[in-house]
Formats: C-alpha cells, structure tokens, sequence
C-alpha cells in the first residue's frame, strides 16, 4: 500500500473585535456567556500566534485579565488552571469558565471592577491555512522536517488540529498511527506532549526530541 | 523573489517571507488602492512608502493616490483627528460642507481607479466619505484608523459613522480603538520598518558620534525618551523621575521631539520642559527637524535604556523602535505600550515618576538584566513589529475578506 504523505501546511491567525467589552467580574460573566465560540478559542489557543513569552504568568487570556485588570488573585489561578484539552468541545469548556467565574462572583462582598482603560475585549480569530509545498514521505524525515517548521506549522499540526480532526488529536499522531504498529509507540508519545502549558517553540523542540530519540533507536 | 523583499530576509526571517510568498498567492493581479491625505510626514505615509512596493514585488497591483484639499479641509479633517482622540471639538456646518465637497471632487479624480479596484485601503478620516462619491464599487472597501479612537467625541464620530459604517470592514490598531460597527472589525497592529534610516543597523562611529555633537559624556549612563513635546508623553514626569535616580546614580538625559512650531500647545510644553531642566548640565533637550531619522537611531543606539512615559498614548512606536535596538523600554502602563512593554521581560511598566526612578536604578545597577531584557525586547519586535508581519495581516484580511466571514480559511492547494 503507498504511503499517504503528510502535507506541511502553515497558518496565520487574523484577529477581529467581537464588539463585547467588560469593565466588571459581572459583566465578565455576561461576555463569556454570549461570546462567540472562536472568541473562547482564541483567548485560549489564539494567544500562542500573538505577542507574549515562553513563561506568561497566566496560561489564557481571561486569567490574565482576572489577575491584571481586577486584582483577582485567586480567580486567576482557578482560571489559570483550566486545561481546554480536557474538554470535548469550546461549550464545555465554556461553562467550566462560568462555573468558576459564578463561584467567585457569589462568595464576594462587592463586584471586582478594573479602571477604564483595563477593560477586557473579547476577540476572536480567522485561521489561514497555507501550503508550504514540503510533503513528507518518509516518517524518518519527520525530525529534520520538524527542527525547520515555522511556529505556523506547529500550531497547524499540534493545536490547531485537536478542533479539526474527529479524534481530536495532532496531525503527527494520526499520520503515525496511519502508517502501522511500526510507529505506535512513537504516535503515543507523540499524543502525550501537553501542549497548553508550553509555547510553540518549546513544543518543536519537545517534538524534535521525541522524532530524534526515537528514529535513532531504531 | 525581488530585491526589495529579499532585503528583508535576513532581518524578519526565512519563516516570515515564506509565509508572505505563500499568502501572495491567490493575490497575485488584484488591484488595490491605498488612500490617504499626504505623501510626507506622519506615520501613514511612512508604512505606505515600503508597503506598497511591498505589495508590487509580491504581485500585487498596488496603488498609492492622495487626496488633495485645501486648507480648510484640512482644518475640518485636523479637528476630527483630535475629535476621535476624545477632544471636544466642535466643527461647523461650512467645514463639514467642505470635507464632502473635497472627498466629492477627489472621488471624481479618482473615481475610475476606485470603482475597479478590487481592495481599497480608505486611511484616517480625511478620504473616508470617498465611499458616498464611488456609487459603482467593484471591490472591497477597507478603513483603516490609525488613530486612538477609545473615547472619541460622539457628536464627531456620529457623523464620521455614518462613513465608516457604510465599508465592507474596518482596521483598528488595538481592540480598545474599535467601535459599534456592523462589519468586521479586524485588529492589526502598526510596524516598524527595520530598513528605514530610523532602525536601520549603524555603523558604531556613527552611534558614537552623537555624544560629541550633543555634548553627551560617553561614560555617563544614557537614558534616553523620543517623542513630541506632548502633556501625554509627560516629559516633565521624565525629568522627575531623572533627579531622583540622579541622587544616586550618575547619569545623563536626552528628551528628543521634533520642533513644535506649527502646535501652540507643542511649544508650550516645550518651554516648560526648558524651564525644568534649566541649570542641569546632564538633561539635553534636543528639537531635531522631522528628517533626523539616522540621529534618533543612533540616539536610540547610544542609550542605555530607553523611556517612553506616556500617560496616554496611542500605539507608541518609539517603544518599538526602541527595543528593535535592543534596549530595555520603561514605558507609561497605556495603550499599545502595554502589548510592547511585556513587564520585568522586555522592560517595566510604571504610572509614575517614582516607579520610572525605581525602574531606572534597577536596570542602571544591573548590566545583565539591561542586556537579556534587551535581547528579548528585539526578539518580541522581530516576531511582531515590524513591517512585514503588517504586510502579513494586510493580506490575510483581503484574502478574509474575499472569502467569507468563516473561522477557516483554507488557501492551501494540497
């Protein structure tokens, strides 16, 4: 049987107001509750393609905003801690959002508010997809293929593919286990790198790392 | 690949061109007109002056037009600008008459190169009522606000709305500037160009010169705050925060702006920084004409740490500038400056005097911290200032635009 080869495609991500702002917890409350399902994905997800560093403080936007915009420690960490890969689909992971946020809402004395010009602005994004043209073959060439793949490709492959593919997974996994047992152990471990708590670059290196340990064995 | 984008190569990187070559693709042949009210000055017509060509090289058919008026027009459309940034600003009937009357005549000029196009960029308010005048409108039709327009003045906007609202999308510099719109509003985020004589790479007799032409001490710490002479850069609070950090470490201050003569409020708060920094020899207060470009660079390069105290600000591109030089940037907590200052990574964010003088001695007291927080500063630049990821975000929105407001958009062949 011929090899079904893996496209390298590349992405670019290209943000939009949603028109919803909020100054206070309660308002907060209201936006999460009506916004778009791109703008729960992109505070979340979308955030890997925008400005920000390899250790942020807080692992999505809304936590950041807790902390920095209404001083709300302790929600922020609750926030902070939120895994969306543990949830099937955004609407889960929606209302594990709004659990928190009601809960934190009823045991205050007064509503959390930020100043004026700390307002939180929901957004969300369109995804580009590209052709790089590069086609892979030969999974022995995944860790070359890996090491040169622009932060585009990574986020293609690795997350972006979790809201596109039935099995929720990465592309590298599904090609993998495609190919036969032979690749198993590799696909496996391949599914086991979280990829929320990290950053593009570092997941291509953990990705690297995996190909290259593995094909050398072998 | 053209000379013009192959000179970006080695300073945006491999990755982004690609990206740009291969988003070009689908574009290859569209028309697109940009429209603003001058070809010099200002920072529209900085950006159009490489991104069109930009656009040329890629296979784009990009246009530059401007739309000419006469001084009156400029008046009114001066008096929307400050409107928009949130002055209360109140613009009569006979100007507005002459704003549509000038966009109507403008609309004549241009009017067969409008109505083909397949994208037009519609700049700042100045062309926005062009839309009223080009009834048969091929294309898409784009504008874009550079301008801060968090808090702008309701009766100027009402009217302006009735404009803007009537494009098939709009582009706002951060998400606070966007407005009630019915149409995407899409966020993109003003660049720097790498190659202009302002960031451009200097050979070091030229950084080092600047000490001697602006009677600088070379072995003095340099701190260093570019910017007009503007109550909202508040160079005065720079000047403060300066004499506390003084009383414990030696160094020096430059406060560089372009002359003020044109702006009655410029001049004034230019002659209360004179009078501030009166009587202290290491405060430098230089008025450069607007074409210093290479002598802000190399003052950029020559500092030791850069300031941009804003106390409201727009975008702040000086802060970029600033760290694409590798600099440390202690910046005012507003507006752009927060996505550019990533607190204690690229720099530190104050609210006041006393927070820019502890920031100050901080980085003054530690070499290393200034160099790594530099390092990063022009790594978090390289990765989302500068032009070509403008280019980048112009071109994902056309190809938005032209493909439906869906979440994916899929250009790829395979």
């Amino acid at each position: 049987m011929e090899l079904r080869p893996f496209h390298i495609k590349d992405c670019a991500l290209i943000a939009l107001s949603s028109g919803i702002a909020v100054q206070t917890l309660r308002e907060f409350r209201e936006g999460l509750a009506i916004a778009p399902q791109a703008s729960i994905y992109h505070h979340f997800w979308g955030r890997f393609l925008q400005p920000r560093f390899d250790e942020p403080e807080y692992n999505n936007d809304f936590a950041a905003w807790v902390y920095h915009g209404l001083h709300e420690k302790a929600l922020a960490e609750r926030l902070s801690v939120i895994d969306p890969t543990e949830f099937d689909d955004i609407e889960g992971l929606r209302s594990e959002l709004l659990d928190r946020v009601e809960e934190h809402l009823d045991r205050s004395e007064w509503i959390p508010w930020s100043r004026a010009d700390e307002q939180f602005y929901f957004l969300y994004s369109q995804i580009l997809v590209m052709d790089t043209g590069i086609s892979i073959h030969d999974p022995r060439l995944l860790t070359e293929a890996v090491g040169q793949m622009s932060l585009g490709s990574i986020f293609y492959h690795f997350i972006d593919a979790r809201r596109r593919t039935p099995e929720k997974t990465d592309d590298f996994s599904a090609w993998l286990l495609d190919l036969g047992r032979e690749y198993e152990a590799l696909a496996m471990t391949v599914m086991a790198v979280d990829p929320y708590f990290s950053s593009l670059k570092e997941i291509r290196r953990v990705l690297f790392r995996c190909f290259s340990a593995f094909f050398r064995e072998e | 690949m053209t000379r013009l984008l192959d000179a970006y190569r080695p300073v945006a990187g491999e990755d982004v061109i690609n990206h740009l070559l291969q988003l070009s693709g689908p574009l290859k042949g569209v028309n697109v007109v940009h429209v603003n009210s001058t070809r010099q000055g200002g920072g529209v017509a900085e950006i159009l002056h490489k991104l069109v060509p930009l656009m040329k090289d890629l296979g784009i058919n990009a246009y530059w037009e401007i739309i000419h008026g006469e001084e009156d027009f400029y008046r009114c459309t001066k008096g929307f600008h400050n409107a928009l940034q949130g002055h209360s600003v109140s613009i009569g009937a006979g100007l507005l008459d002459i704003y549509e009357t000038t966009n109507r005549e403008n609309a004549q000029r241009l009017g067969q190169l409008l109505s083909e196009a397949d994208f037009v960029f519609i700049h700042d308010p100045q062309p926005a009522a062009l839309i009223d005048f080009v009834p048969e409108r091929k294309g898409k039709w784009i504008w874009r606000c550079h301008i801060d327009c968090s808090r702008p003045h309701r009766p100027v906007w009402k009217y302006l709305r009735n404009y803007c609202s009537r494009y098939d999308a709009s582009i706002f510099s951060l998400p606070e500037f966007a407005q009630k719109l019915e149409h995407p509003q899409f966020i993109i985020a003003p660049s720097i160009d790498p190659l202009s004589d302002k960031n451009i790479e200097l050979p070091t007799e030229e950084v080092e010169a600047v000490f001697q032409e602006f009677g600088l001490d070379p072995d003095l710490p340099l701190l260093v705050q570019v910017s007009r002479f503007d109550r909202f850069k508040d160079p005065l609070g720079v000047i403060e925060a300066f004499r506390q950090v003084r009383r414990h470490v030696p160094c020096q201050l430059v406060l560089a702006g372009g002359g003020a003569s044109d702006d009655p409020e410029g001049q004034a708060v230019l002659e209360e920084v004179m009078v501030a920094a009166s009587g202290e020899d290491d405060i430098h207060i230089l008025v450069l004409p607007p074409d210093a470009h290479r002598k802000i660079n190399a003052l950029q390069r020559a500092a030791d740490i850069v300031i941009q105290k804003s106390i409201r600000e727009g975008f702040g591109l000086t802060v970029s500038e600033g760290m694409w030089k590798g600099k440390p940037v202690i910046g005012g907590d507003t507006g752009g400056i927060r996505i550019q200052v990533i607190d204690h990574y690229t720099g530190f964010r104050v609210r006041t005097p006393e927070g820019a003088a502890l920031r100050i001695r901080y980085l003054l007291h530690h070499r290393e911290k200034r160099q790594e927080m530099g390092e990063r500063a022009r790594r978090l630049v390289r990765e989302n200032f500068l032009l070509t990821r403008h280019l980048r975000e112009y071109m994902a929105l056309m190809l938005s635009l032209t493909n439906g407001s869906e979440d994916r958009i899929d250009i790829s062949t395979s």
